[in-house]
Order: C-alpha cells, then sequence, then structure tokens
C-alpha cells in the first residue's frame, strides 16, 4: 500500500479533507504494547491473535521502540530464535506524530521515512495516546467523505424538492431573520445564513449572488443605520422577494439617498468599507424591481425583487 | 495565472485555507478597501487586494463568490476574521506590499481587472 504524497493531483475534496483532518480523529487508540524484556515469541503471538502488523514497545511508561511483522521475519530469517528478547530486534529510531497535527502532515512522513506506523503523542503530555497506520487514515477519510457527503445531499435533496412535494397553486417559502443594530461583530450573519438556505434550494448560482449581494448591502444599512430590523426572505418558484423592514430613523429624501456616492454615513462606518453612497444603487443593480417606502421617525421598509429566470428545476 | 504564482509575486504570507487552491486559475484581481464597490464590480473568482480586516471583508468575498482575499501592508486580520474565513472556506494571505505597489506587480505579470475581463 503506497500513499501518495499530497502535491499530487488528486481530487481536491480529499486534499481538503487531509488538510482538516487531525490525528486524533483517525487514530487508532486502543494501542496493544509489550516491555523490551518480552520475546519475539510474544511478538508473533500477539501479532497473529490481534491481526496487527505492529507493536509499540513501552519500558514502564517510556515509549523505547517499535517492534513489527518486518522485525520478525528477519529474525526467523537470520535463524534466530523466538525466545531473543525484543530489545535486540525492535526498531529504537522512533519517528511519532502529535495528536493535533493534520493528516497531510503526517502523509508526507509516511512517505519519508518509509515506517508503517506511528506512535501518537500528546503534544502537551508528552504521553502516548495512540497509534497510526495507513489504514487508519485512508479508513478515516473515507467516513469522513461518506458523512459529509451523506449530510449535504439529505439537506439538499429535502430542500430542493420543497416545492414539488407541497401540492399548491402558488408556494411560498418564507424566511425571517433578526438584524440588530450597531453589532458590526455580527454584520452580515444573516445574509451567510439566507445565502446557505439558497444554495441548499438548489437556485442558481448567479441569481443567489445578486440576492446575497443586495441582501448584505440590505443588512448593512440596517445594522449601520438603525436600532434594529427584520429581514424577510420570500422565496417562490418563479421570484426571490426581500423585505428589510426597519424601526430606525427613516430616511427623509429618498431620490438624494437613491444617488450614487450621497451618504450619511459617519467616519466609523466608512472605516469598515461601507457608507460610501454605494448600497441603495447596489441593490437596485442587483433586483429587478425595488420599492422603499419611508417615515422619517418610524422606520424605512425596503423591498427588492429577483426573478428566477433560469430554469432551475 | 495560478494563484501560487501570486502568491510568489507578492511574497505573501499564507494565513488560512490555501488548500487545494495552489493550482487554481485566478482569471482577475480587484483592489479597494471600498466593500459596496467590491460587491459592486468583483468578478466571481477574482482575487480581492484590500487594506481592511474586519469580517465584513470575508462576508464580501462569500456574497460575491471571491475565494482569495490578500491584505496589503502587512495587515494582520483579528482571530474573529480567520474563524469566520475558515467556515466559509475563504482562503486568507497578507503581503507588505503596499496596495499601489500589489496591483502594479500583479498587472505587470499580465494580471488584469474586472474592467479588461470579458466571461
Amino acid at each position: 500500500m503506497k500513499i501518495r504524497p499530497i502535491n499530487h493531483k488528486k481530487p481536491s475534496k480529499i486534499r481538503e479533507l487531509t488538510y482538516e483532518l487531525k490525528v486524533e480523529q483517525v487514530m487508532c487508540d486502543d494501542v496493544i504494547t509489550l516491555s523490551p524484556d518480552d520475546t519475539m515469541n510474544d511478538v508473533l503471538r500477539i501479532l497473529r491473535d490481534n491481526k496487527i502488523r505492529g507493536i509499540l514497545v513501552l519500558d514502564k511508561d517510556r515509549l523505547v521502540g517499535v517492534v513489527s511483522i518486518e522485525d520478525l521475519i528477519s529474525c526467523l530469517v537470520d535463524k534466530g530464535k523466538l525466545n531473543e528478547k525484543i530489545e535486540n530486534r525492535m526498531t529504537k529510531d522512533i519517528v511519532t506524530v502529535y495528536s493535533d497535527e493534520s493528516i497531510v502532515q503526517v502523509v508526507n512522513k509516511f512517505e519519508d521515512n518509509g515506517y508503517g506506523r506511528f506512535p501518537v503523542i500528546d503534544r502537551d503530555t508528552k504521553k502516548l495516546v495512540g497509534i497510526l497506520t495507513k489504514g487508519d487514515i485512508i479508513d478515516g477519510l473515507l467516513e469522513k467523505l461518506e458523512i459529509e457527503y451523506r449530510q449535504e445531499e439529505i439537506h439538499r435533496y429535502r430542500a430542493s424538492h420543497i416545492f414539488e412535494d407541497v401540492i399548491s397553486d402558488n408556494s411560498t417559502l418564507i424566511m425571517q431573520y433578526h438584524i440588530k443594530g450597531g453589532d458590526f461583530k455580527k454584520a452580515g450573519e444573516q445574509t451567510s445564513k439566507l445565502r446557505k438556505n439558497l444554495l441548499r434550494l438548489g437556485i442558481m448560482p448567479e441569481t443567489i449572488r445578486r440576492v446575497a449581494i443586495a441582501s448584505f448591502e440590505a443588512e448593512m444599512n440596517t445594522v449601520i443605520y438603525t436600532p434594529e430590523g427584520e429581514l424577510i426572505a420570500k422565496i417562490q418558484p418563479d421570484k426571490i422577494t426581500i423585505n428589510t423592514i426597519d424601526s430606525g430613523p427613516g430616511i427623509p429624501n429618498i431620490k438624494q439617498a437613491m444617488r450614487q456616492g450621497y451618504s450619511t454615513a459617519p467616519d466609523w462606518v466608512r472605516e469598515l468599507g461601507f457608507g460610501a453612497g454605494m448600497g441603495l444603487p447596489n441593490i437596485k443593480n442587483c433586483s429587478d424591481e425595488m420599492k422603499i417606502k419611508s417615515k422619517v421617525g418610524k422606520g424605512t421598509d425596503l423591498q427588492f425583487i429577483i426573478y428566477r429566470r433560469e430554469n432551475e428545476t | 495565472m495560478k494563484l501560487s504564482r501570486i502568491i510568489q509575486i507578492l511574497d505573501a504570507k499564507i494565513l488560512c485555507n490555501v488548500q487545494g487552491r495552489l493550482d487554481s486559475d485566478i482569471p482577475m484581481i480587484c483592489g479597494s478597501d471600498l466593500m459596496s464597490d467590491v460587491l459592486a464590480f468583483i468578478k466571481s473568482g477574482a482575487l480581492l487586494l484590500t487594506g481592511l480586516t474586519t469580517i465584513q471583508v470575508v462576508y464580501t468575498a462569500e456574497n460575491a463568490g471571491v475565494n482569495v482575499v490578500c491584505f496589503v501592508r502587512g495587515k494582520k486580520p483579528s482571530k474573529e476574521t480567520v474563524d469566520l474565513a475558515n467556515e466559509k472556506k475563504i482562503t486568507l494571505l497578507t503581503t507588505n506590499m503596499s496596495m499601489f505597489e500589489s496591483c502594479g506587480k500583479l498587472y505587470n505579470n499580465g494580471l488584469i481587472g474586472g474592467s479588461d475581463y470579458e466571461n
């Protein structure tokens, strides 16, 4: 079995996973160990009984070597005796890995050293916590791939069939998100959630892009200028309608607010990369229809509609 | 141009999420500190050069279909920004060059901006 170095062209999903997965997620933590004073006979017995190919050798708590099926074979080839102590046959030059290393680092270690297994050490306590073989890595990757694939497939399948599964003359899916004014640590989060749902609904990327950009600008406006508001997205088979309804100060002159470059934003908003009088014009450009209703002292209701022109089903 | 070559030209440091992207093709560059401009004009697949390091840069990238963001003048984003980039799978880089130098070097090496780019 040979694991290719990561820089070879491989499906990028697997490459990504080798960066994401940590040693501790795939290693075997039920480690069988022997002591240096045990014999090669013990090695033979344990390898056979457990169907494994290598055993770690511990002197009390300290890792002192690795003995593998190759060592057993060379012992037999040398006409060595099976009652020989492990100490004389084991590999003492041990290469270990840390439990928090990512798989990609370890795969390269397998290549560089030619070893079949690595003892896994906890970085803080320096104690042995497991053993890692190439087989563990492959099992771990396959498992993770399957879980991710299945989860996303289920979400996507359920969501993208919603309009076919619900029988009516006209179905509308409404999603509502609360926007808190002044909370810049979260500004953009609600659009991000909406965008994820649109992906799951199987809506075309270009439509999602238009909705996401307009909705993000509207969300930023609500965060910047108002105490709070609601973002309401209405998804229908032929169009997506979004309203942001806030309890803010209202817009005194909508015509002026629509002009590119016109802004009442204070400097701290500009420092965030917004407030240059591009928000409303951006929303207008991304959408097919846009309406603003605003009352000074009451709040603003901004609505924009994006038609789903493409054949998305 | 491959992302790995761009990193070389900008002498950029990788902050996160470069996996599986080094060989990907970056057709054009957008340089701006104004996120509304980025949202209005950037094309999907572009690389964004910016001096801003707020989390809104990551949301802007996500919404505009931008996978790679490079901060100029050696700026390092906060942990919140990096965490969000990890969640959204956005690659973050940082270069010590200024915005002007970064744009100039990349343009000289044949990269173009959004207005020269036809889909």
